[in-house]
């Protein structure tokens, strides 16, 4: 073995082109500062303008309060608590749908005309506009399935929303995991369940859980199909609150409709059985079967047991048929506002709303980051 | 943090949402009783304070909604009986009389409050009134393109290019606007800036000498030290845009009502008719607090007693009418067929 005849080259002298070539290696560095900057700037005029706008309005009362007319009294409980459980259930039925569809079609789809077929749907499913989502939910949900305007409806429509994203993001952390794993565990006898259960989702962990990340963050501040399936403006209770355990139920006077009389001017009514008569300024009088009473301008007669309709059938669960109204609604109504102070809740509120976005996204950084540090390969 | 954790987690949401899912079903019809509001983004204001006001009132045994999709978007549930109350900043339209009528709805039909609409502009313009000719030969879909300049619509305006901002076309206030101004109702010039957002057509006219732009009267009363509100020129002189001569009817012909219609069917409900009853009230008062102008006394009177007999039907017969005053409305003929147009 001979050593070839090459000339040695000197090292340190300077090829023809080097500075050149510093230079765009610089250049490349200085842009990707500038473009870092560009996201990381208008984040932060973003969210300094909240501050400068609405910081002041961030108080507990705010955060307590139901929304009202009168801007300084105005608060967005009924948004919050909407936010969170529609986003709740959301997660609830795109986590498991998303995640074992990824699965389906990475571990098990044979490849065949139909499997792609679906890999494309669910690609351009990702970029549909919400608002088409919203359409066919108001159609679906809404009238077919009869469930009404209802926390149910908005989970199911947002889950909607971002299955796409979550099985995506599944199958390409599914895709990560070395094939040899998969064939490691199928040569010493383990079913395709097994191999997947004990060895590739273990280790597609952190990424499922990425994707259902991107999935949630975008599902919170959607606005656009929300109020197309009848999101409200003012809701003034929340859904999770039991009901007031009383009805309306009229037994003295009713008219030939079995309508409760309102009498047009005062009227001696003789009462049929133990109630309430509610008077024109709303404040109750107990009366008694058979009692003679006269009833003012604008009266009713209700019995005294219960108004709500439905108190026997009160679940822990009964929120999801709730009406509801969400954070992005709640702004949305009040920055079209004429008064100038309704833009500044505004913007208390989208503090509120950014600040509830990066709880529920630390949350997810920090199960990735455990689940991350259990894998050892 | 194993598989076997997230796999109890998952067993878990699983059996969780089973419940769930099963007893929301049972209980779509077992809700406590909610009277369900939407439609106009106008009316909205007022019946959130009404609705705010009973709820206090009532201590929060009757649950009370208010959505706002719009006065057509309202109808549209109104009239599928997916809600009690819609909200309308128009009268209810000859297509929407049929709808109802088809699915059998009948309605109770409630002006509320007033509403002026303001054409404003920039404090800087020196322009102080205008004739509903001038405010016509600007917004015609004639004018497109062609009139663009103060001094086209009148030899002695300034010399200035206009900037125009105005109602997008879904709302009810568009709608207004057009047939008042241009005799036709959704026909308008179309090379403006068209929102949804009152707010987008006050900083446009703000910042713009040439800004000209229409809205709500309380959109103006929040920012007059911004804007300029014109006095409208409608054959007798012109009159300023206020909320006394919007109650005197002289503010004419950009003064509306705006309506509740109530499902004359849910009106029997107690809770309904308690609801109307405090609606009609209260309205003045919230009217003045959230930049309306209220009806006067005398028209409550009457529409509390049309609600409490429930006398269904409405007294335009499909048809806007322009320029109204209370009492030529209060003495018309309610109807639940169109009135042909003749």
């Amino acid at each position: 073995m001979t050593v070839s005849a090459e000339p040695a080259q000197d090292i340190t002298a300077h090829p023809k082109g080097l500075k050149f070539r510093r230079f765009k290696d610089a250049s490349f560095v200085l842009w990707g500062v500038i473009a870092t900057f560009v996201g990381l700037g208008s984040l932060a005029a973003l969210v300094g303008q909240l501050v400068h706008d609405g910081g002041h309005r961030l108080t507990l009362d705010f955060l307590m309060s139901f929304p009202s007319s009168d801007p300084a009294e105005a608060g967005i409980i009924s948004a919050w608590v909407g936010s969170i459980l529609v986003i709740l259930t959301t997660a609830f039925i795109a986590i498991p749908v998303g995640v074992l569809a990824g699965i389906y079609l990475e571990e098990y789809a044979p490849k065949n005309i139909v499997t792609s077929a679906i890999e494309i749907a669910v690609n351009n499913l990702a970029g549909v506009p919400s608002i088409i989502f919203g359409l066919l939910a108001v159609g679906l949900f809404v009238q077919a399935f009869a469930l009404g305007q209802t926390i149910l409806t908005a989970g199911l429509t947002l889950a909607l929303l971002i299955l796409p994203v979550v099985i995506v993001t599944t199958r390409e952390a599914v895709r990560s995991v070395p094939q040899e794993m998969r064939q490691a565990a199928l040569a010493v006898g383990a079913t395709r369940w097994q191999a997947t259960q004990h060895h590739v989702l273990p280790y597609a962990l952190p990424g499922v859980v990425t994707g259902v990340i991107i999935g949630i963050s975008r599902a919170i501040g959607e606005t656009a199909p929300l109020i197309l399936i009848g999101g409200l403006t003012f809701v003034a209770f929340l859904p999770i609150t039991r009901p007031g355990d009383s009805k309306f139920e009229v037994i003295g006077a009713v008219d030939e409709y079995g309508a409760p009389v309102t009498p047009e001017a005062s009227e001696s009514v003789r009462i049929a059985q133990d109630g309430v008569v509610v008077l024109p300024d709303y404040s109750e009088m107990p009366v008694r079967a058979g009692q003679v009473v006269d009833l003012p301008h604008g009266s009713t007669v209700q019995s005294v047991a219960d108004w709500g309709d439905a108190v026997a059938s009160w679940s822990p669960t009964s929120w999801l048929g709730s009406e509801f109204t969400v954070m992005p609604i709640q702004m949305f109504n009040w920055t079209s506002r004429p008064q100038a102070e309704f833009l500044e809740i505004a913007a208390a509120a989208g503090i509120v709303l950014l600040a509830i976005t990066l709880l529920l996204n630390g949350m997810a950084i920090w199960l990735r980051y455990r689940l991350r540090k259990s894998i050892k390969w | 943090m194993n598989l076997n954790f997230l796999a109890k987690a998952a067993a878990v949401s699983a059996a969780v949402l089973a419940m769930t899912s099963g007893s929301a079903f049972a209980q779509a019809t077992a809700q406590p009783f909610t009277i369900q509001i939407d439609g106009s983004s106008t009316v909205f204001p007022l019946s959130e304070a009404v609705a705010e006001g009973f709820q206090r009132q009532t201590q929060g045994r009757v649950r009370v909604t208010v959505g706002e999709s719009g006065t057509g978007g309202g109808f549209r549930k109104f009239c599928r009986g997916e809600i009690h109350i819609s909200g309308a900043s128009r009268p209810i339209r000859t297509s929407e009389m049929a709808t109802c009528a088809a699915a059998g709805i009948q309605y109770v039909e409630i002006p509320v409050a007033f509403d002026g609409l303001t054409v404003v502009v920039n404090p800087s313009n020196p322009i102080r009134s205008m004739t509903v000719a001038e405010l016509r030969r600007i917004w015609e879909p004639a004018a497109q393109g062609r009139v663009t300049n103060y001094r086209q619509v009148n030899p002695s305006f300034p010399d200035m290019a206009m900037q125009l901002y105005g109602a997008g076309s879904a709302s009810g206030t568009f709608d207004y606007f057009t047939e008042a101004v241009n005799g036709t109702a959704r026909a308008s010039r179309t090379d403006y800036t068209p929102t949804e957002d009152d707010n987008v057509t006050v900083q446009g006219v703000a910042n713009n000498a040439g800004g000209l732009g229409y809205f709500g009267l309380a959109y103006y009363e929040e920012n007059r030290s911004r804007l300029c509100g014109l006095a409208i020129d409608n054959g007798n002189g012109p009159v300023e845009p206020s909320v006394a001569n919007v109650t005197n009817g002289t503010y004419a012909p950009l003064s509306r009502p705006i309506f509740i219609y109530v499902n004359a069917a849910a009106l029997r409900r107690p809770q309904v008719a308690q609801f109307v009853q405090h609606y009609v009230n209260n309205a003045g008062a919230s009217a003045a607090r959230v930049g309306y102008v209220p009806l006067p006394a005398a028209a409550y009177a009457t529409y509390l007693q049309r609600a409490q007999r429930r006398q269904v039907g409405t007294a335009f017969g499909g048809r806007q009418a322009i320029g109204i005053t209370i009492e030529q409305l209060i003495a018309r003929r309610l109807v639940m067929t169109p009135t042909s147009s003749d």
